[in-house]
């Protein structure tokens, strides 16, 4: 079927072969020159319409409609506006593919899902995009359907697309992480296979995004990115093992104990005692991760943990950046019951936002447009100090009310009180 | 529906993978149960469990953009030395696992051979994130792959190497939506230019009262263009951010040359020591120049090499500004300073400084 069709001239990408870094345009090419492959022609016009754009500096792609039976998205779109000199890369859509939980890998799937995508795509995959899909590039419009049926039978689902619920990340977590303080792939897992549906029948006012990260250090970039971030946290005391302390200082000496670690701390929660043990004040601590990140043998998170849940991160458009901001400080994360609380908690959220958010609005928009205080009161969360940097500065506003409001807060005050006791 | 039309198969709906499956059994086994880890050279991560049970993680970089045969490649190389498994960063370096330590310098050696540098740990800069571009886009400024295997070939030392004062996270975007998110240095496309727009199409392609809502500035209203309705832009308002074109293909925001890079610094995702924070802009109006964007290496190397050489121990590119304050960074950068640094934004006032607080 493959009349060896020449190679385009790609003198600027040729540019981008040589050079230290693994080249995608000998990846590109590879697939170009497989000529007993179905995909050589239309790699061979796809190098020659990407040459065109490093001459032009510019892009030739537009979106359109392409589904497959029973999705109403996951499948973007690309046909070419210059598709009458490169014919055979016309139709160059994406199926966007749900990873393992973590990235992890067989090479049992990795050559299944090679072997699929040679039959009925380009042979090029992207691992991953920023959303943490697998990113089949590449396949005409007649085969979308065939290559989702095959990568469906061997476990894989479509992704996200379009003002729906988005494919998620975890961090690498409890699989290899010491630091890990919840179960980052159960969270995941339940949560977004919970609210599937949304995911592939698009019918939310804009994208929405979870993203799971075990502890502070935040290795998905969950406050920026996501809508609904689930950051592991501890509620009690870093655990110390003094001894590793006293060869920390031992091996490193005072002046690099004192400057790597105890001057990082930004709130002054740290002390070396005269014996070279390691004193933490735990109620000033604010679990940054620093200390335990520099003397990872000696320190360790707590043994009460849980997450912090943030919502609203997101990049400009249209109001400007946001991060997530606290709303639920800390959620235990341990039992079942645990869990579940922070499915439902994760629904009521997607239902607010399905109901209250203005079309192409993030949540992060909701909230600044109605308040923090009314998006609580929407999903049934109380105030707590820990969700502001500070109080407000600003006088214009309404307190009749504010004995009653206190009222409340001295009796959940009595009731964790009760509870803890 | 006629019996000659084959009825669609209904999908499975699986949703995410269950990835016990594929983890690498001894992680597996420890689950949720590892003790501490250190690093025994850049590239390689040691993670030793409660149980005793240690693993040893080799970190490569690679393009992102894989053909089958170099996914093909690294199967070989899992198999060999990982037991059948590998898992990707979100940074899309490829990670194997291996149970003997003595395994690791085999490995290293069939992965430098095969082209795919080991790194990326601790306090190196890490592999570039990476959007679309050219290469998928449909609405791209500009091709992220390329920018970052130019830039991965200049910073492939960086890369290798654990020499930094702490570790680097840089980005890319190829338009203002930024896909590639917040970086200590983030390489993103600025546009310089109203859109230019095709009146002939947009009665028929756009969506007009969604463009005119997408508009941060308010700065496009629908007009009767030769007959035909279509938008008109105030261009005098327009901040030339390229929201509109997404919506409205016919509102051309990309030309050859007002489509510009700007590099932007500081922004950070860990709670380590500071709070998270967004990246500050530093430098505009560089050229977009393919294919290796020499223009843009150069900047990105400057601000890497003043870091280095100025950032003490722990401090991210952010950190390291705030300690030397915004005059000296552009001061040893050797960067401009203009009014097109101070936000005029919502919020702005909140980066001014009312203080006393100087640095000469």
């Amino acid at each position: 079927m493959n009349m060896s069709k020449k190679l385009h001239d790609t003198p600027l990408l040729d540019e981008l072969k040589p050079g230290p870094w693994p080249s995608f345009v000998e990846g590109l090419e590879r697939l170009a020159t497989d000529n007993e492959k179905p995909y050589a022609n239309m790699m061979k016009d796809l190098l020659g319409q990407l040459e065109h754009s490093y001459e032009t500096r510019r892009g030739y792609w537009k979106g359109g409609t392409i589904s497959v039976y029973g999705y109403g998205g996951g499948i973007i779109p690309r046909f070419s506006e210059v598709a009458e000199d490169y014919p055979d890369s016309k139709e160059f859509h994406t199926l966007r593919v749900i990873p393992p939980a973590g990235m992890h890998y067989s090479t049992e799937l990795l050559r299944n899902m090679c072997d699929i995508w040679e039959r009925h795509g380009s042979g090029l995959i992207a691992l991953h995009g920023q959303s943490g899909d697998i990113m089949f590039q590449g396949c005409a419009s007649d085969k979308v359907q065939d290559a989702f049926d095959e990568l469906n039978k061997i476990g894989l689902d479509l992704g996200g697309a379009g003002p729906a619920l988005r494919t998620s990340m975890n961090c690498v977590g409890s699989a290899r992480c010491e630091q890990s303080c919840y179960d980052e792939v159960r969270a995941h897992r339940l949560i977004l296979n919970t609210l599937l549906d949304e995911m592939h029948r698009p019918a939310l006012p804009y994208k929405f995004k979870f993203k799971f990260s075990g502890c502070p250090n935040d290795c998905v970039n969950a406050i920026h990115r996501a809508d609904f971030a689930v950051i592991g946290t501890w509620r009690d005391n870093i655990e110390v093992d003094q001894e590793e302390v006293k060869k920390y200082v031992a091996k490193g000496g005072r002046k690099h104990m004192i400057d790597a670690v105890i001057a990082n701390c930004p709130t002054r929660a740290l002390s070396l005692n005269d014996d070279d043990t390691l004193d933490i004040d735990n109620q000033s601590c604010v679990r940054c991760m620093h200390c335990i990140n520099v003397m990872t043998k000696a320190l360790s998170p707590g043994k009460e943990r849980g997450a912090t849940i943030l919502i609203g991160g997101k990049r400009s458009l249209k109001i400007g950046d946001q991060m997530g901001t606290v709303i639920i400080p800390f959620i235990r994360l341990e039992t079942d019951e645990d869990f579940e609380q922070l499915n439902e908690l994760a629904e009521t959220v997607v239902d607010f936002f399905a109901e209250n958010a203005l079309e192409h609005e993030r949540v992060g928009e909701t909230i600044d447009r109605i308040g923090l205080a009314n998006f609580l009161e929407g999903i049934d969360v109380e105030v707590d100090p820990n969700m502001i940097n500070h109080p407000r500065t600003s006088s214009y506003v309404r307190t009749d009310d504010f004995n009653e409001e206190a009222d409340k807060w001295f009796e959940r005050q009595g009731r964790k009180a009760a509870e803890q006791a | 529906m006629t019996t000659d039309v084959a009825t669609p198969r209904r999908a499975d709906e699986c949703g995410v993978p269950d990835p016990f499956p594929h983890m690498h059994p001894l992680l597996k086994q420890n689950y949720g149960k590892w003790d501490w880890h250190d690093r025994l050279r850049p590239g390689v991560l040691h993670h030793v469990a409660k149980s005793g049970d240690e693993v040893w993680t080799v970190r490569a970089g690679t393009q992102r953009q894989m053909d089958v045969g170099t996914i093909r490649k690294l199967c070989e190389l899992a198999d060999e030395f990982a037991d059948g498994h590998m898992r990707f960063t979100t940074r899309s370096n490829v990670e194997f696992m291996v149970t003997a330590e003595d395994k690791t310098g085999p490995l290293i050696e069939k992965l430098t051979e095969g082209g795919f540098p080991v790194g990326g740990t601790g306090n190196s800069v890490s592999m570039i994130s990476h959007t679309q571009g050219w290469l998928h886009c449909d609405i791209p400024g500009t091709d992220a792959s390329g920018v970052v295997k130019s830039l991965m070939d200049e910073l492939h030392y960086e890369f290798t190497h654990e020499e930094m004062p702490n570790r680097v996270r840089i980005t890319t975007s190829c338009c203002q939506i930024n896909c590639g998110g917040q970086g200590d240095i983030a390489v993103n496309v600025q546009y310089t230019k109203p859109p230019t727009i095709n009146h002939d199409l947009v009665a028929n392609v756009c969506e007009r009262p969604a463009v005119v809502a997408r508009c941060p500035v308010a700065a496009i209203r629908p007009a009767m263009v030769d007959g035909k309705p279509s938008l008109e832009i105030d261009e005098k308002k327009c901040i030339c951010c390229g929201a509109c074109y997404p919506p409205c293909p016919p509102m051309q925001i990309n030309s050859a040359d007002s489509t510009k890079i700007a590099v932007w610094v500081g922004g950070k995702h860990s709670n380590a020591r500071t709070k998270p924070t967004f990246h500050k802009l530093a430098v505009a109006g560089l050229p977009n120049n393919p294919p290796r964007w020499p223009e843009v290496a150069e900047v990105v190397k400057t601000i890497l090499h003043a870091y280095k050489e100025g950032a003490k121990d722990w401090e991210r590119v952010g950190e390291w500004i705030d300690r030397i304050g915004w005059p000296r960074f552009f001061e040893v950068t050797g960067l401009a300073f203009t009014k097109h640094h101070i936000d005029d934004w919502r919020g702005a006032r909140k980066s001014l400084n009312a203080s006393t607080h100087l640095h000469f």
